[in-house]
């Protein structure tokens, strides 16, 4: 009698896309009143499979059974009307309409026997749900003026509104504080003692392992597992993800850090964020952390020392001598480089290829008159391919057909070929699966090796520890304190992390 | 001490922006008062009700074209449609006659109109073509078949469609005012209260989620564009009648107008926003700097200067709201 507890089941699936088996037979079971993990490292398969369920694409091969009867969804609509829903990564909102007119898009209430729209029947129905689930947001708010994090909840409050048994919820915690975490897991807790069944897709073991109850792995479009989260450890996951041991997660320090300074930092305060009187010193070879909530002005910290904000006071000594960096060109002019945190928004031109990306920081070396040399261009390409190890068939592929630790490394040799002196990286290794983000941890190291300096800000903690020499932690748009890598816990760093809050 | 002086500069900021938000209507105040003090008769019964009469005439097409703005889109089909319109108009009432013909002449043009905007809507939803190309294209061919039908003729057009429906202050009123106002007051319920007014503008702020929710957006595209050709028609009509007669220049470089008005009356580019409200405005401030131009007796060619000046300026102060200062 097992049976009657599940809820979805999905066997023997099946998509072929021209050249790649993305799925081979993958299956999950997801029984009701729990939450169902689904892990795999990028390309794994995960939101191929996603994707099926929903009839974004078309499964070759196998059986998705909703609660006994067999179903085949022709789009995201009839799922939702079918009780499953999915709360998407890359949030899918009207940013420019209200919330209630975003939650009940598609499905307006009527004034009875008329064909107008009741807006107070919106208010209350979208009332009685954020009551339901403790948010705390007007319906009449307009969409875009809410940060991230409240507007994530409104998506996850728009699942609920359709009454939906099955939810998946796609990397629900990428731009969430630890509190606003600790509030979305209660929701979850909540909708799995009314006995919903929740798919949960996530990179973040530690809350996979304290929010789920069973844990489906896949890789390389195959299914490898399916177990109590209870049996399962970090160490465990990773290696049925990855397929081998992964005992090293980082590649060994180098500790390249000379005695002498290469830039200044003093009293750096933004005109339009919260980043408030920091002064900090970065020394030649050394690779500098930067820790902080959400929020705390890491970010921001980046963006004015490269000119991409605007500056309120504060000075910047390089080699001893100040500069302005009132734009990013001038930066790139001074030896600064930028890796932004959006990869996808801020960081490739999707659409151009793995050249046109990796040459488009440094065109002025491959002039020739007035001309761009193309060979010039292909052999500086040819280079940051071999030195970065960039996996691609060709300098010609678009960027966007590359796994998203590959386009980071094209941005990496980007960033190299302007031969700077001090790397900005933000968040580098975000949305990276874990092979890869070895990788980069390695670069960063060879980095440093070359003498270059680098601050890397990041929001996992385990990565600054194993990567950086020095971590400064930012709180509240100040700097909170300072820290030795390897003198630390994640404890103090969190307390100074929360000084300022 | 220091506080005091940051409260001041702080309001200092706020004054600035509420100037910078409401700087249409400024505009249009500023501009009202200064004619005036140089031509008083400005603010005389007869113009005022000239500009109401320009305006009511306008407003129907400016209605349709921002829909098709709200959308992310835009639509040049517009000018022509009006020309093709007030040539159709032009037959009927001269060919059939009695009570119904003017009737039938609206239902004429707003079903050729609707027809255009359903082959407008659907390239652009079916085909993800961009909306200025595909209304590039039709526009010519409005113009084409316009041309052919009519042997690129002036027809006359009696003028029972300019008597007066009533009077204010002894001054004659057309009908084509009342219908404007029924026209606009329909519009805004659209807009507003229904489904479809709702489902647009989801589509023009964010295509993929109205998609996602369970829209039809194609249907949505297609309704607009069709609802946008409809009111194209109905414009040629009172446009015909108003003129008096219908010739190949007729609604030439309408759509231009339309456009810059219902920008001017901060319905953005971007997609997604924009107020009936605003649309009236747009429409009121375009034939009021037109009307101030004539009585200040500023030549054509400055005219035209200003007035693109004044689009300029709209849109900088609309794209205001959707940057972010770093």
């Amino acid at each position: 009698m097992v049976q009657d507890n599940v809820l979805l089941r999905m066997e023997g699936i099946c998509k072929s896309f021209p050249g790649v088996k993305a799925l081979d037979n993958v299956q999950l079971t997801l029984r009701r009143g729990t939450v169902h993990a689904l892990m795999g490292e990028n390309g794994a398969g995960k939101s191929t499979l996603m994707k099926c369920l929903f009839g974004i694409y078309h499964k070759d091969d196998g059986h998705i059974y909703l609660e006994g009867n067999e179903v085949n969804f022709k789009n995201s609509r009839e799922a939702l009307d079918n009780g499953v829903a999915m709360v998407h990564q890359e949030l899918n909102q009207a940013l420019k309409r209200n919330v209630m007119d975003n939650i009940w898009l598609g499905r307006y209430p009527k004034i009875p026997g008329t064909p107008l729209v009741s807006e107070k029947q919106m208010y209350a129905d979208t009332m009685k749900v954020f009551n339901d689930l403790k948010i705390d947001v007007d319906p009449k708010t307009v969409m875009s003026t809410m940060p991230v994090s409240k507007r994530q909840m409104v998506e996850i409050a728009k699942a609920v509104s359709f009454n939906s048994k099955v939810i998946v919820l796609d990397e629900p915690t990428s731009s969430l504080t630890e509190e606003e975490v600790d509030h979305l897991f209660r929701i979850i807790n909540m909708l799995r003692d009314r006995g919903c069944g929740i798919i949960y897709i996530s990179h973040k073991m530690d809350e996979i392992l304290r929010i789920s109850d069973e844990v489906t792995i896949m890789r390389d479009g195959q299914y490898i597992a399916t177990r109590p989260s209870k049996e399962l450890t970090k160490e465990e996951i990773i290696r049925l993800m990855v397929g081998r041991e992964m005992t090293n997660q980082f590649p060994p320090k180098l500790h390249c850090g000379a005695d002498e300074n290469i830039m200044t930092v003093e009293h750096l305060t933004a005109a339009y964020s919260l980043l408030n009187d920091v002064s900090f010193s970065l020394k030649k070879g050394e690779i500098l952390g930067v820790a902080g909530l959400d929020g705390s002005g890491r970010t921001e910290l980046l963006e004015n020392i490269f000119g991409a904000a605007t500056r309120k006071g504060g000075t910047i000594t390089v080699h001893g001598k100040t500069v302005k960096n009132s734009t990013p060109k001038e930066a790139i002019r001074n030896g600064f480089a930028l890796v932004t945190e959006e990869r996808r928004a801020t960081g490739i031109f999707s659409i151009l290829d793995i050249r046109e990306n990796t040459v488009i920081s440094s065109l002025k070396s491959y002039l020739s008159g007035f001309l761009l040399q193309n060979k010039k261009m292909e052999q500086a390409t040819a280079s940051m391919i071999d030195a970065m190890r960039i996996k691609t068939p060709s300098q010609k592929t678009k960027i966007q057909s590359l796994s998203g630790g590959n386009q980071q490394k094209v941005i990496f040799g980007r960033w190299i070929l302007t031969q700077p002196d001090i790397l900005l990286l933000d968040e580098p290794t975000r949305g990276i699966d874990v092979g890869a983000k070895y990788e980069i941890y390695q670069l960063i190291q060879n980095l440093s090796k070359e003498g270059k300096s680098v601050v890397m800000v990041s929001s996992e903690m385990p990565e600054l520890l194993g990567v950086c020499d020095r971590i400064l932690v930012m709180s509240g748009g100040r700097l909170a304190g300072e820290v030795d890598a390897d003198h630390t816990s994640q404890e103090e760093i969190m307390t100074l992390a929360a000084k300022y809050v | 001490m220091s506080q005091a002086k940051s409260i001041s500069a702080k309001q200092k900021v706020q004054v600035l922006n509420w100037i910078l938000d409401h700087a249409m209507i400024l505009i249009i105040l500023l501009l009202g008062v200064y004619v005036t003090i140089r031509r008083p008769t400005f603010v005389g019964v007869p113009n005022l009700l000239n500009l109401l009469k320009l305006t009511a005439a306008r407003l129907p097409m400016a209605l349709g074209v921002a829909g098709c703005i709200v959308l992310a889109g835009t639509d040049l089909s517009g000018g022509r449609m009006v020309g093709f319109a007030g040539f159709i108009s032009a037959v009927i009432l001269s060919q059939v006659s009695g009570f119904f013909s003017p009737i039938l002449a609206i239902l004429a043009v707003a079903a050729v109109g609707a027809c255009v905007g359903l082959i407008n809507g659907f390239c652009m939803g079916k085909f993800k073509l961009h909306p200025f190309i595909v209304t590039l294209a039709t526009q010519l061919m409005i113009y084409g078949l316009y041309l052919t039908v009519s042997n690129s003729k002036q027809i006359a057009v009696s003028s029972f469609a300019n008597q007066p429906m009533f009077y204010i202050s002894n001054q004659p009123v057309p009908w084509y005012v009342l219908l404007a106002v029924i026209i606009t007051s329909i519009m805004w319920v659209v807009w507003n209260k229904t489904t479809f007014g709702k489902n647009m503008f989801a589509v023009g702020s964010n295509e993929e989620a109205a998609r996602v929710s369970g829209v039809n957006v194609l249907m949505t595209i297609v309704c607009v564009f069709i609802l946008a050709g409809a009111l194209y028609g109905y414009t040629g009509f009172v446009e015909a009648c108003r003129i008096g007669n219908s010739g190949p220049t007729l609604g030439l470089s309408y759509e231009n107008d339309a456009i810059s008005a219902v920008v001017i009356g901060g319905v953005s580019f971007v997609g997604g926003t924009g107020k009936i409200s605003g649309v009236i405005l747009g429409v009121f401030m375009m034939q009021m700097i037109m009307t101030a131009m004539t009585f200040l007796g500023i030549s054509g060619g400055v005219a035209y200067i200003i007035k693109g000046a004044v689009i300029l300026v709209a849109c900088i102060l609309d794209m205001r709201k959707y940057m972010t200062k770093k």
